[in-house]
């Protein structure tokens, strides 16, 4: 029999080679050519933590009670795997993409950074995860009593085996785990070391199978035929734990701390899942393949009293292979080895990240650039944290004292860790989950879990007493830990794990629907849920607070100032600027924190960057007051632009009137000049004539007589000339005095057309039947009117062959209307708006004679008389619209 | 494959077969669940041997589909620069 001094040499050069292969990878690494170190393989061969100690020894032992009932602890974890695509991939996009640095980060980031939802899952996994290091430790001390039957004091020997063992790993984890506070929270050497342990279990337990199978017994069929003749022959399977195992095996592969290391922390690229998701199942298959042989031989060979736990080392010795039993000895040491060196890791990452640091943060509340290393903080409080979670787990194991059956504590240490499976997967499939929601999920689910499992797992010894178990606390008994609600009869296990996700569930639902997320946990929810479609997640910092030389100090406190340097100097080159300086823009805020997270935790990297940066993270009333803010300028200018619209209208009104003043005022000056040449040409000719009548007394009456007779003249011009004057003054004030009565339209049109007969002769066409209208009017007035624009016709038509028509039309509703239109070239557009204003004349043609006033008598009388007049365009001439005041019968009738 | 990504006439055929291979790596743990639970059904006279290489055989089915939907999947997104995110929408 190797001596026990032999085993523990073993032991030691197995740890200093683990050692040396950790140290000589991370130096590889750190010179930057590692990329073989991270293939889809070793990710795969990582994975295999999975396969603690509990499994190498314990799932013989478990088929050798059990049956293949052992196998659903492999199968939920295959499952699992299989389903990558849908489930690993999200996780660990998610991992990558918020640099998540345990599965209490997970939680903590996903609802809103949330430090106490952090905390309470690292409580959580901590004491879940205490009994499953105390197993492991177990085991180890179990295997070295296995190589030393004849010593006789047993328990002070495995006490002090475990507590080497225990003092051992803490070394290793601290040397290799927290040789520098990496942003990537990866560790090249251990997972390097955990990969070759893996190879090393893999590769003993299948020598003691295929050694079993082919050495002790005939080869297969010889195996099968002897299961057929073993006490586990009958399969007695128990649907109910069947299930419950198998998915409680797949939750706990998902939610157990040290698993979601090394399959989403460690991960380097997202492609080794793929292969992993096939590898891995092999893996297992490979590792169980052989257990129900070795449980079967065990069983028939080993002696009544031996513990089947152990049969894959003691099965060796009885057949004398020590060499093999060494294997398999290495074998179980690397399993639990590997098992509490990631578990420890995972933790203390927790501890620090959910407990230290925000404790630490909050009593050093005088802003991040307090004095102090936080990297050497972040670092020490990791070693504390390792130191502390294997110091719990050997005083675990002190104090249950090693005795009971492995496979329990196991299963009650994997109920305890599910119990973030609501919150976790809620989390990242669920928008709508909350904090709220989460933290009442994992309470109610721990609570039920250490009420139904846990603290029954002591024994009716420990702190639950018969009593409780038989009538339920203070004589409850819908509260007895194994028949809650007083259901009886289900198994225990089973009882818990039902109870406990069904409430957790339940509280986690209704938790969420419930309450209102606040506005980051709105963000990093739909950035978690959605994150393959969004890269990025949503903005979070307003940068204008913090300073960029606070945040290069704070930054190279938990990075190192190297690689906080490099960092800023290439966001500083990065936005076109030298120096180490960059503007503090919410990108560069955003990147910032991610970095950060990967060291210390999402929780406190954003606390910490709150500190600098004043807590200007952006919540979504902000964004909301904003949004009002631009919706009230949006608003206010297009006021605005209303009201300069309304401006610019009149100013074009206004620019019109001056226009059309400006016309008039010229149209004035040329009529001053043009009535003063009126004025001052007959004034001329009856001052010269009178002159030389006054001078002259012999002069025969002939020429006295025509030179009266043009003075005569000359003075009747003058006064029509100032007649017209004063008849467009007199309208124009209002003080014209009417005379209306009855006359028909063509009895004023005959005398108006036998008053301009002394005019240039012009042909005018009638229709006599039309102008049988009778108005009721001051006819003398309108006739004046019709004077008028005969005779502008006769003097302005320019067709050699002047026509007028006239034209009486039926407006309709008692109107008529008198049409004068000739055939002459009418008058150009821009003269059709002021041919009605006093002064206005169309040329300086003296052939016209007058002094411009017609037409703007004209528009006064129809404007006293009640109708219109106006310039019709487009008749081929010249074209005036008298509008008729109403006809007689209804004028009268108005009277 | 042998269908060369620059034909843009197969580029959307290549995308459905991306995408129903994301389908059929979505099935495989369907059917895992299936089979494995499957014993629930077997009748109380149900023998550890007939057990064990029922599960094994089931197992091993399990993890040759998986590989082979894993080197058909991968080939698909290697073999196009297309993110193979799209069917997550």
């Amino acid at each position: 029999m190797l001596s026990f001094n032999a085993l523990v040499l073993i032991c030691l050069v197995y740890v200093v080679f683990l050692f040396v292969v950790a140290f000589a990878v991370e130096r590889v690494g750190h010179k930057g050519n590692a990329a073989w170190l991270r293939s889809p393989m070793i990710y795969t061969l990582s994975l295999s933590v999975y396969c603690t100690a509990w499994t190498f020894y314990g799932a013989v032992g478990y088929a050798a009670r059990s049956g293949l009932e052992f196998v659903t602890i492999y199968l939920g974890p295959t499952l699992v795997m299989l389903a990558w695509w849908v489930l690993l991939r999200k996780l660990v996009r998610i991992g990558r993409s918020q640099r998540i640095t345990s599965v209490a980060d997970l939680i903590s980031a996903r609802y809103g950074k949330s430090a106490p939802l952090g905390g309470l899952v690292t409580i959580l996994a901590v004491i879940g995860t205490t009994p499953y290091i105390a197993l492991q430790l177990q085991s180890v001390t179990l295997s070295f009593a296995v190589f030393q039957p004849q010593v006789t004091d047993a328990a002070a020997g495995l006490n002090s085996t475990a507590l080497v063992v225990a003092a051992g790993l803490a070394l290793f984890t601290i040397v290799f785990g927290t040789r520098q506070l990496d942003v990537n929270e990866r560790h090249t050497g251990v997972v390097m070391a955990i990969a070759i342990e893996a190879v090393v279990k893999l590769i003993a337990l299948l020598s003691v199978g295929i050694f079993v199978v082919w050495g002790v017994a005939g080869g297969p069929g010889d195996i099968l035929r002897a299961i057929e003749a073993s006490p586990i022959e009958t399969w007695s399977l128990q649907p109910d734990r069947w299930v419950t195992l198998i998915f409680l095996a797949g939750a706990a592969f998902l939610c157990l701390p040290r698993m979601f290391h090394v399959m989403v922390v460690e991960n380097s690229d997202e492609r080794h899942l793929a292969t992993a998701s096939w590898a891995f199942p092999a893996y297992l298959f490979l590792m169980s393949l052989f257990v129900v042989p070795i449980a079967v031989v065990g069983l028939a060979v080993m002696p009544g009293g031996a513990n089947p736990d152990l049969f894959v080392l003691t099965l060796p010795l009885e057949y004398g292979r020590e060499g093999l039993a060494t294997l398999a000895f290495l074998g179980g040491f690397s399993s639990a080895t590997s098992m509490v060196i990631v578990a420890a890791l995972a933790l203390a990452t927790m501890v620090s990240n959910h407990i230290v640091m925000p404790i630490w943060l909050r009593r050093a509340s005088g802003g991040a650039t307090v004095s102090g290393d936080v990297r050497e903080v972040v670092i020490l409080s990791r070693r504390l944290s390792i130191a502390a979670v294997l110091a719990l787990g050997y005083l675990y194991f002190r104090l249950s004292g090693g005795g009971s059956a492995l496979a329990a504590i196991g299963l009650i240490s994997f109920t305890g860790v599910v119990q973030v499976l609501p919150a976790l997967i809620g989390g990242i499939f669920w928008r709508g989950a909350t904090r709220i929601g989460a933290a009442a999920g994992v309470m109610t689910g721990f609570v039920v879990w250490a009420w139904t499992s846990f603290l029954p797992s002591f024994g009716e010894a420990g702190p639950l007493t018969a009593a409780v178990f038989a009538e339920g606390p203070f004589g409850l008994g819908l509260l007895r830990p194994h028949a809650l609600f007083g259901i009886e009869g289900m198994d225990p296990l089973v009882h818990a794990v039902f109870w406990s996700m069904l409430l957790n569930t339940g509280a986690f639902c209704i938790g969420s629907l419930l309450s209102f997320p606040n506005p980051l946990e709105r963000v990093q929810g739909a950035a978690i849920v959605n994150v393959f479609r969004l890269s990025e997640s949503a903005r979070g910092w307003t940068g204008t607070a913090a300073e960029a030389e606070d945040l290069l100090l704070m930054a190279q406190r938990i990075l190192g100032s190297l690689e906080a340097q490099n960092l800023f100097e290439a966001e500083a080159r990065n936005q076109g600027k030298g120096g180490y300086l960059p503007d503090v823009t919410p990108d560069f805020l955003e990147r910032l924190e991610r970095k950060l997270s990967g060291s210390v935790g999402a929780a406190t990297a954003h606390a910490m960057l709150a500190q600098i940066a004043g807590g200007t993270s952006v919540s979504v009333e902000d964004l909301m007051r904003v949004a009002d803010e631009a919706q009230q300028i949006l608003e206010y200018s297009s006021q605005l632009e209303a009201k300069s619209a309304e401006l610019g209208r009149t100013a074009r009104q206004l620019q019109e009137a001056n226009q059309k003043l400006l016309t008039l005022s010229v149209q004035k000056d040329g009529f001053l000049s043009q009535i003063s040449h009126e004025l001052r040409t007959p004034m001329t000719s009856i001052r010269a004539f009178s002159e030389i009548l006054m001078s002259d007394d012999d002069m025969a009456a002939e020429d006295r007589q025509r030179m009266s007779s043009i003075i005569h003249d000359e003075a009747i011009r003058l006064t029509r000339l100032l007649d017209d004057l004063l008849d467009l003054s007199v309208l124009e004030n209002g003080q014209v005095v009417l005379n209306p009565r009855e006359d028909t339209i063509e009895a004023i049109l005959d005398r108006a057309i036998q008053a301009t007969d002394a005019h240039p002769a012009i042909k005018i066409r009638r229709m006599r039947p039309e102008e049988d209208v009778v108005l009721y009017t001051d006819s003398d007035r309108l006739a004046q009117v019709f004077i008028n624009l005969i005779a502008n016709a006769r003097k302005y038509c320019d067709a050699p062959e002047p026509t007028l028509d006239i034209k009486v039309r039926d407006l309709g509703g008692g109107r008529h209307a008198v049409d004068l239109i000739d055939n002459g070239s009418g008058l150009p557009p821009e003269a059709a708006d002021v041919i009605f204003e006093k002064f206005s004349r169309l040329s300086d043609s003296t052939a016209a004679g007058g002094a411009g006033l017609g037409l703007a008598i004209c528009r006064e009388i129809m404007a006293r008389l009640g109708g219109d007049i106006g310039y019709l365009p487009g008749q081929g001439g010249a074209a005036f619209r008298v509008t008729l005041p109403r006809s007689a019968p209804e004028a009268a009738a108005a009277e | 494959m042998s269908r060369q990504p620059a034909e843009p006439l197969f580029l959307a055929r290549q995308s459905y077969r991306r995408r129903r291979l994301g389908d059929a790596a979505r099935l495989v743990p369907v059917l895992g669940i299936i089979l494995f639970v499957l014993p629930v059904l077997w009748s109380d006279a149900a023998r550890t041997a007939g057990g064990l290489i029922f599960l094994f055989t089931v197992w091993a089915l399990l993890i040759v589909l998986m590989a082979v939907v894993v080197r058909r999947l991968s080939a698909r997104v290697e073999g196009s620069d297309a993110p193979q995110d799209l069917d997550e929408g």
